[in-house]
């Protein structure tokens, strides 16, 4: 049955790119891609927040230091994806190896602000480069290169490059989660004193899985470069880590596709109330208050049996 | 040179009382009832249009000021009993999608009402000139009247959490909620009269900064973030941590914005310095933080024991 929705779904994204152009509305096929760039910026911090039980509040700052890397490689001449973006995820895991290493010491409320200020950091430090924009941005001439024959410029292209990567990025999620290592991160999160007691290093497995999560981002980001073909400090700011956190939230936390469901719903209710009203903002609040007051686990809770039976007990 | 660190420690002394201000409800939010209140900000907002509001009304500031703290201590009982009394029981992550829901309706609830553009408001009339305090250093009637008020509100606060019945309550609540439940206080009740008085401090602030800094959609999320900044250095749940970290917070930055370009100057070319300077200065609350937190996970001044 899961099996059967999730090749559903990948088959009308496969098509829906071909069913836009036909009625000529290429608009929404970047739109899509957006869509598919944030579901795995979302997937991500899912990885930590819903299965490592960190919740970061400075996942944006790696989302933006992927695609900082590809818009200063590219004012300095390289365009090549098979450089940028592997670099992007190199250097956003990196800068997660040494904000984790350092944050992960301490617990609950705390490591929610350690986070934070680590991302307030990384976005004044964006702000000082002055040679890349300060804090006005850069714009990206091109979109990166992928040789092939293939050119990103063209939008079609670029969504099935995108779509690529994100199921790879889930599928692979997938698979560590079932493996030992996921196991490991699930069982720490669930019960941390007992796993040490055990034996297992947890600090180093949740180390590794937050520069996991802070890699992944960066890819998503250097995607998110070339999807807006412009960067700019606002990527960090501390709104857009609070918007990625929303996104996993109302997709439901912990659930493997929660976070691609959170950014679909968010964008797409995002899209369609700002075509309807200036403020679309209040519309957006209101759903949102609605789900965490009414929907606890979020929307995939909703179809999840499971939860459900839960929610009855709990009464 | 002087005069200049005279006149940047008073701005750093000004910026940190009403960091104080803010942080203080935050605090005992934060304390009291282990919520996450990413809406604070919202009320301080809130609290400076109403004074714009009702200055542009009545001509007098004073009368805004009062007028505009007892509206914004409504607006902040409505939003606890309505909202945020359902969150208290529930995880950060909830509180945090909850409260940044409020934070964008009370956005957009404000421009709706108020429009986009920013809202001028002006200092009080009596207020508007300089004061000369040292022969040949003068500094503006209305900010040294801030650090007044900020200085008032702070020795009130401190008598009223540290000497008095209710402040003895309020502790008792920060440090553990089940066991002042069960000794007879009313926790529930004593938590929608700190929120009242938190969203009223914010008021303060709102009105004290609004003529210096700029009254418009959005003013709450950069001081929002400082202010927790504030609480987690100074130790959350508690008012002298709140107040020491305010203080330590406000000068640093402001201190840090003044004389870090300046420094780095005689480094490196002007240019540079104009560019890294400011920057830097903000990044080094975060440091502070970071330190903070790394070696004294608790904070400054730990409420509970």
């Amino acid at each position: 049955m899961r099996n059967r929705m999730v090749i559903g779904t990948l088959v009308l994204l496969l098509a829906f790119p071909l069913a836009a152009k036909h009625w000529d509305q290429l608009f929404y096929v970047s739109f899509a891609s957006r869509i598919l760039i944030y579901a795995v910026a979302a997937s991500s911090l899912n990885l930590i927040l819903g299965y490592g039980g960190m919740v970061s509040f400075g996942h944006a700052a790696f989302l933006g230091i992927g695609a900082y890397t590809v818009a200063i490689l590219m004012e300095q001449g390289v365009s090549s994806a098979w450089v940028s973006w592997p670099l992007a995820v190199g250097v956003s895991a990196l800068f997660a190896l040494a904000i984790g290493a350092i944050s992960l010491r301490t617990r609950g409320v705390y490591f929610i602000m350690i986070t934070l200020a680590f991302a307030q950091m990384v976005y004044y430090l964006l702000i000082s480069l002055r040679a890349y924009g300060g804090e006005d941005g850069l714009n990206l001439a091109e979109r990166s290169q992928v040789g092939f024959g293939l050119s990103l410029a063209n939008d079609l292209t670029f969504y099935y490059v995108v779509l690529a990567l994100g199921v790879a990025c889930l599928y692979l999620l997938r698979r560590l989660l079932n493996a030992r290592f996921g196991q490991v991160v699930q069982a720490i999160r669930d019960n941390e004193t007992r796993m040490e007691a055990i034996g297992f290093p947890t600090y180093r497995y949740k180390l590794i899985c937050f520069v996991l999560a802070g890699g992944v981002a960066g890819l998503a980001g250097a995607l998110l470069a070339n999807q807006s073909g412009f960067v700019s400090p606002n990527l960090l700011q501390w709104t857009q880590s609070g918007t990625l956190m929303v996104m996993v939230i109302l997709g439901g936390v912990g659930y493997l596709y929660g976070g691609a469901l959170g950014a679909a719903l968010f964008l797409v209710l995002e899209e369609v109330l700002s075509a309807y009203t200036l403020h679309w903002q209040l519309g957006l609040g209101l759903v949102l208050l609605a789900i965490v007051l009414y929907a606890h686990r979020g929307v995939a809770g909703l179809f999840d049996g499971r939860a459900a039976a839960r929610r009855g007990a709990d009464g | 040179m002087a005069v200049l660190i005279l006149e940047q420690t008073l701005n750093g002394l000004q910026f940190g009382l009403m960091l104080f201000l803010m942080a203080a409800g935050l605090t005992l939010v934060f304390g009291i009832m282990d919520l996450i209140n990413l809406a604070h900000g919202s009320l301080y907002m809130i609290g400076a249009y109403l004074v714009a509001a009702v200055v542009q009304a009545t001509g007098s500031f004073l009368l805004a000021v009062v007028a505009a703290m007892m509206g914004t201590a409504a607006i902040g009982v409505l939003l606890e009993v309505s909202v945020l009394r359902r969150l208290y029981t529930r995880d950060h992550l909830s509180q945090v999608l909850a409260t940044f829901a409020l934070l964008l309706i009370c956005n957009e609830v404000v421009r709706l009402i108020f429009g986009s553009q920013p809202v001028m408001l002006g200092m009080p009339a009596a207020l508007a000139g300089p004061v000369q305090l040292l022969p040949g250093f003068s500094y503006p009637a209305f900010r040294l009247a801030v650090i007044g008020v900020g200085l008032a509100v702070a020795a009130l606060l401190y008598v009223l959490v540290g000497r008095t019945r209710v402040g003895m309550w309020v502790r008792a609540g920060a440090s553990n909620r089940e066991m002042a439940a069960a000794m007879g206080i009313d926790v529930k009740l004593l938590f929608t009269a700190v929120f009242a008085v938190g969203a009223a401090l914010c008021a303060l602030a709102g009105a004290m900064l609004g003529p210096i800094l700029a009254v418009q959609v959005g003013m709450g999320e950069s001081i929002l973030i400082l202010a927790f900044v504030v609480i987690v250095i100074g130790g959350i749940g508690s008012i002298r941590g709140a107040l020491v970290g305010a203080l330590l917070v406000g000068m640093v930055d402001t201190v840090g914005r003044a004389f870090v370009p300046m420094l780095l100057r005689s480094f490196v070319s002007p240019a540079v310095a104009s560019g890294v300077g400011p920057a830097l200065a903000s990044i080094a609350i975060y440091v502070l933080m970071a330190a903070v937190l790394f070696w004294r996970p608790q904070g400054l001044f730990p409420a509970r024991a």
